[in-house]
């Protein structure tokens, strides 16, 4: 009886340690693999050399357009996920009947639910032929058709995290402001937003996380150009791109193999700053909360 | 006047933010439906790929979707449930169940292509598993852990009070509590998001890029170390590769609408048993 009732806890704490076991092992498989690189190159050169030429002999292994280009796309997305993700949260919490909520909850799930390879290939064959066309440029595969196309991803995200922000606001608040006389987008805008702001804003952060991090959709449709853009109808070759088409050319432990690696520390690092930031935003609401 | 104004523009705003997501939706399933409908057989769901991959089904891609979602699954869901009773049930000490949750928030934040790399670097090269469904399964697993963890806390927490103060009065141990009351009654909600995993592992395509996917192969797999084709690779690799587009593209789109009709169908049963909990709760 003991020993079973212990072994139930024991199985459950190492099950939960796994967590802690696996982060650890995704950074520290990453950082080893491309650690090795910075004995040949600088730090600095890596991150602000202009050229990408893996394959050159010599190469040339500076990330700088790569970084310019996934935070361009990045930028363009939440440009366009940010107002319709958070308009949406607000929409749904504020606005919408009970009945309508119901309805629209579900629909915004399946957006999130959609693989990014169909997003990809949604942008790559139908918006950027559309693209191309309407502003009659040469290529539609640029920053502003992978802007559009990662925008709306990240739309469920953004907005079931402010969803949860706006709902966490006391309702006393809100009658508060009505008894003053302020109409419904007002009281929305000047105490309901503000309320929420913190929540809203880690939902931002989650949105630039996933379109910082994203894959398919700028393997496929940002066009794949390292050069640093010169117009938001460039192509770009951002990060996330240059790892995935460039790691089964390379040669295990070759520098090239090492670069990539060293892309994703980058990467790595970005994500995990964005991600603490974030998780302070949202602790940071909860506390707040406890005053009411 | 102005006020009003402002009221009406404040709305229309707000509205139009959700009609505008609606109507993406919508067009976006209607294109790929409507170009990719055509090539949609029972053929091309039970045959091999032909000439090239420009003719031909999909079902080596479809059969290996399944067995890497199912070994991910497979290790996802045991260690998903027991982490989550661990954090909601036992919960100390604190600081360590602090650091726990971080590390799941951190994992859930971190890039899918950042898994496949570290797939590639532990379980490819370093544990020698090549590449494979099993290095695939393994690498989607800790991808959706995050998903089953957070969705058995929440269900967990949700399970009343009283019951488990009966339990408890009735002289059970926790572990008794825990497997025979607790459980039960969290079971449904812990099954919406494993539901939820499976289709977004199925869906993933990053993280296998490196670590099982192989654009063709000539037989069907045989073992869990053998590489395999997988839908959301194919898609994606029909569109890149390959010298024939005008035959390749429409079998993308075939692809992706049997895809697309998997995973919203996995998803829509979530979305539906989550609807019945919250009916049945009230």
């Amino acid at each position: 009886m003991k020993t079973k009732e212990f072994l139930f806890k024991y199985v459950s704490f190492l099950a939960a340690s796994l967590s802690i076991l696996f982060l650890l092992g995704i950074i520290l498989s990453i950082f080893k693999e491309g650690i090795p690189l910075f004995k040949e190159i600088n730090v600095f050169d890596f991150i602000f050399g202009r050229r990408w030429h893996p394959t050159d002999e010599p190469p040339d292994f500076g990330i700088l357009s790569l970084i310019i280009g996934s935070i361009s796309v990045t930028i363009g997305a939440l440009i366009v996920g940010v107002p319709l993700g958070v308009g949406s949260a607000i929409y749904v919490s504020e606005i919408a009947s009970s009945n309508a909520k119901e309805i629209l909850k579900p629909f915004i799930e399946i957006l999130a639910g959609i693989p990014s390879v169909i997003y990809g290939l949604f942008g790559m064959n139908i918006l950027a032929p559309i693209v191309r066309k309407i502003f009659n440029i040469p290529i539609g595969l640029n920053i502003f058709s992978t802007s559009i196309i990662l925008g709306i991803m990240i739309i469920p995200f953004v907005s079931s995290l402010s969803e949860d922000a706006l709902r966490s606001v006391s309702k006393d608040v809100r009658e508060a402001s009505y008894a003053l006389g302020a109409n419904r987008i007002e009281t929305i805008f000047k105490v309901i937003v503000p309320a929420a702001l913190p929540g809203i804003i880690a939902s931002i952060i989650l949105g630039f996380g996933r379109a910082i991090g994203e894959t398919m959709v700028v393997l496929m449709v940002s066009g794949g150009t390292a050069t640093i853009p010169s117009s938001i109808f460039s192509p770009v070759r951002p990060m996330t791109s240059a790892i995935a088409s460039e790691m089964g050319e390379t040669v295990k432990g070759s520098l090239h193999f090492q670069a990539l690696y060293g892309i994703a520390i980058v990467l790595l690092i970005i994500t995990l700053l964005s991600n603490l930031l974030m998780q302070w935003f949202v602790s940071r609401e909860k506390n707040e909360k406890k005053i009411y | 006047m102005k006020r009003k104004f402002i009221e009406i523009l404040g709305e229309t705003f707000l509205r139009l933010s959700i009609i505008i997501s609606l109507i993406f939706l919508f067009l976006f399933l209607f294109m790929i439906f409507s170009k990719g409908i055509k090539v949609i057989s029972w053929e091309f769901l039970t045959r091999m790929p032909r000439s090239g991959m420009t003719k031909g089904g999909i079902y080596p891609a479809i059969l290996g979707t399944f067995w890497i979602t199912i070994v991910s699954i497979f290790i996802a869901f045991p260690i998903g449930i027991f982490s989550g009773i661990f954090l909601s049930e036992y919960g100390k000490p604190k600081w360590l169940v602090d650091i726990i949750k971080t590390s799941i928030n951190t994992l859930s934040g971190t890039p899918s292509i950042v898994f496949g790399l570290f797939g590639l670097s532990v379980f490819v090269i370093g544990l020698n598993l090549k590449v494979s469904i099993l290095s695939g399964g393994l690498t989607l697993a800790i991808l959706i852990l995050p998903t089953i963890i957070n969705s058995t806390v929440e269900a967990i927490n949700s399970v009343p009070f009283d019951f488990r103060e009966a339990a408890l009065s009735l002289g059970a141990t926790k572990s008794q509590v825990i497997r025979n009351v607790v459980l039960p009654y969290a079971m449904p909600g812990i099954l919406t998001g494993t539901i939820i995993s499976v289709g977004r592992a199925a869906g993933e395509t990053a993280p296998i890029l490196f670590t099982a996917a192989t654009f063709y192969s000539r037989r069907l797999p045989k073992s869990l170390m053998d590489e395999v084709m997988a839908m959301p690779y194919h898609i994606y690799a029909l569109m890149t590769e390959g010298t024939s587009p005008q035959y390749q593209i429409p079998i993308a789109y075939g692809t992706a609408i049997v895809l697309l009709i998997l995973i919203l169908f996995i998803n829509g049963s979530a979305i539906f048993l989550r609807y019945r909990i919250r009916k049945r709760r009230g």
